[in-house]
């Protein structure tokens, strides 16, 4: 009895705290979002105040938040495209190719996932400027960003492929498709699951990154959410938090519900992956 | 006529045949990928090394050859030893905090309970929503500057851990400020990390535990000889990834103190960032960056040593 009891409390001790701790920012995010500006810096007004959707018209009003919400989603989207084209032929034949060779290819495609950006964004930040003359352009970024979306993508397809029995294809090969048809016309239908994950995430790792889009692109309305964000919304020296506060709960919570939705399979592509 | 058609069918033929043959498609299909990767990973990490024995400056990719001059600047350079060190410390003290809450979170998640949908939302809220603007949001929550706008200071001074008068300015002064940006670190990594622990988990077959406990194998006993070991492998490539991520990212430090106050806060990336990007001394910025090496090859060889062991649970 006691143990049962014991049993169902335990996930409601754990999480219940670490919901509130991890999630507690937001809240106070939320909050400040709806103060009035001048209200801000007075702490008898912490929790006491008039809430207002001004912080949300100065956003979209004053500001290039919508352009960067746009630059953002074109580059994402850009990079999304580049990434399937070419990571969903190496995943598959990675999962399909047997062997020493796939297994060390694999493991090495997926290594370069851990070269950070940190360490090359000296030289690309020059290799743009001088080789590409992309300088402050959108195209920067959607040339450079494959370069950790590719590895990451081809590391979790791999996963997903490997969940399909090869009969699958087999049987299809032997009803007269060639090896390729059966690829376009089995193997990626039933992954589509897995596709969706990879473009999700994949999305988000684009809209995440912020070394090579500070580094990369000067002008304001060029810049993207992760830069524009933290350095575009300042107006003199005058920060508007409320409106800040907004900018990043718009750009959070739907990410946030996709990443809830599709957890399960984000896991099983993980294990299923460069690991098995 | 037919001829043509003919020598177009028999191309197309010989063409279908070659592609049937399975190394030859497979090198069609990962050559997309490994191209890719060699021109914007491999040939830019070869030019970081190049750079960092030249005295290149901003605006020009050469410059002349200097041997191992940046590397004898920056290491006999206080402030560089000290972004060292931080480098360090930040890394160690929110990758240890990140595998205990994260250890402890994901055995409570992967039990189902009532409610564990919205609650695993708000874990996994500080992952999914990009790091620049939540670090931007924690900037704010720390007062932006002025201690008495921080939240955390009206708690603490209504629960008279303080008072009013000297509140702790969080990012201002250099002992807090280094405590902040490891607490954000933190927070960030422990979804991530939860969610690889409960692959882990997951992927511990039901026999394994059936069998547990039909040889009488309870609660601590079972974790501590039974589940504890089948995760670890794992478990220890999600600390890997965590260490990696931490050690070589500067989004927390930039935003939240820019390496301040008084570069008390300075790690190998901002520091790499402010002398090869803000002064323009690309070659010494590029040999700062590349102190990076040797933990990336350390923990890249640990992470395939326990990678294959995972393969084998």
């Amino acid at each position: 009895m006691t143990r049962t009891w014991r049993h169902k409390v335990f996930p409601y001790v754990v999480v219940v705290p670490f919901a509130i701790v991890l999630g507690f920012p937001f809240f106070w995010m939320a909050v400040t979002s709806l103060k009035p500006n001048v209200d801000v810096y007075n702490p008898s007004k912490t929790w006491s105040f008039h809430p207002t959707l001004a912080s949300f018209g100065f956003l979209f009003h004053h500001t290039d938040y919508l352009t960067w919400l746009k630059n953002s989603c074109f580059v994402g989207l850009m990079v999304v495209a580049i990434t399937l084209a070419v990571a969903l032929p190496a995943g598959y034949a990675l999962a399909r190719l047997a062997g020493h060779v796939g297994r060390s290819l694999g493991v090495g495609i997926f290594l370069t996932y851990l070269v950070p950006p940190t360490l090359l964004f000296l030289p690309l930040s020059r290799v743009v400027a001088q080789y590409l003359h992309l300088s402050d352009r959108l195209w920067a970024l959607i040339v450079v960003y494959p370069s950790f979306t590719i590895p990451f993508a081809v590391w979790l397809l791999m996963g997903f492929f490997k969940a399909i029995p090869q009969e699958l294809e087999d049987a299809a090969l032997i009803d007269g498709c060639s090896r390729f048809g059966a690829l376009v016309r089995i193997v990626f239908p039933i992954s589509i699951p897995g596709i969706l994950t990879v473009v999700i995430f994949t999305f988000s790792l684009v809209i995440n990154e912020f070394v090579y889009a500070i580094t990369f692109i000067s002008s304001s309305t060029n810049r993207t959410l992760a830069v524009g964000v933290p350095t575009g919304l300042i107006r003199g020296d005058e920060y508007n938090w409320p409106g800040i506060m907004a900018s990043i709960l718009i750009a959070s919570v739907p990410l946030a519900l996709v990443y809830n939705g599709l957890l399960n399979r984000f896991i099983a592509g993980f294990t299923g992956g460069a690991f098995r | 006529m037919t001829a043509v058609a003919a020598s177009g069918g028999s191309r197309r033929t010989r063409l279908r045949y070659v592609t049937e043959r399975r190394g030859v498609l497979a090198t069609l299909l990962i050559s997309p990928a490994v191209i890719f990767i060699t021109a914007l990973v491999g040939i830019p990490l070869g030019l970081a090394i190049y750079l960092s024995f030249t005295d290149a400056t901003g605006g020009s990719l050469t410059g002349k050859w200097i041997g191992i001059a940046n590397f004898r600047t920056e290491w006999h350079n206080p402030i560089f030893r000290n972004a060292l060190w931080h480098t360090f410390l930040f890394t160690v003290i929110s990758q240890a905090v990140v595998v205990l809450c994260a250890g402890l979170l994901a055995h409570a998640l992967v039990r189902s309970f009532r409610g564990r949908w919205i609650l695993r939302f708000f874990v996994l809220l500080p992952w999914a929503a990009p790091i620049a603007l939540t670090a931007t949001g924690w900037y704010w929550i720390y007062g932006a500057g002025i201690p008495e706008a921080s939240v955390f200071n009206w708690f603490f001074v209504h629960l008279h851990l303080e008072s009013g008068a000297t509140v702790t300015n969080w990012l201002g002064t250099p002992r807090a400020a280094m405590s902040s940006i490891i607490t954000v670190q933190a927070w960030r990594t422990i979804p991530f990390a939860t969610v690889i622990f409960l692959a882990g988990i997951s992927s511990i077959p039901q026999e394994v535990d059936d069998a547990a406990a039909i040889d009488g194998a309870t609660g601590l006993k079972k974790f501590w000889y039974v589940s504890l070991p089948l995760q670890l492998p794992i478990a220890l490539v999600a600390v890997l990834f965590g260490i990696i991520f931490t050690a070589t990212d500067m989004v927390v430090p930039y935003i939240l103190t820019n390496g301040g106050p008084f570069n008390s806060t300075q790690v190998l990336t901002t520091w790499a960032f402010q002398v090869g990007i803000v002064s323009g001394n690309v070659g010494e910025g590029a040999a700062i960056a590349l102190f990076m090496l040797p933990l990336l090859a350390v923990v890249t060889v640990a992470m395939l040593v326990f990678a294959r062991r995972a393969e084998v649970t």
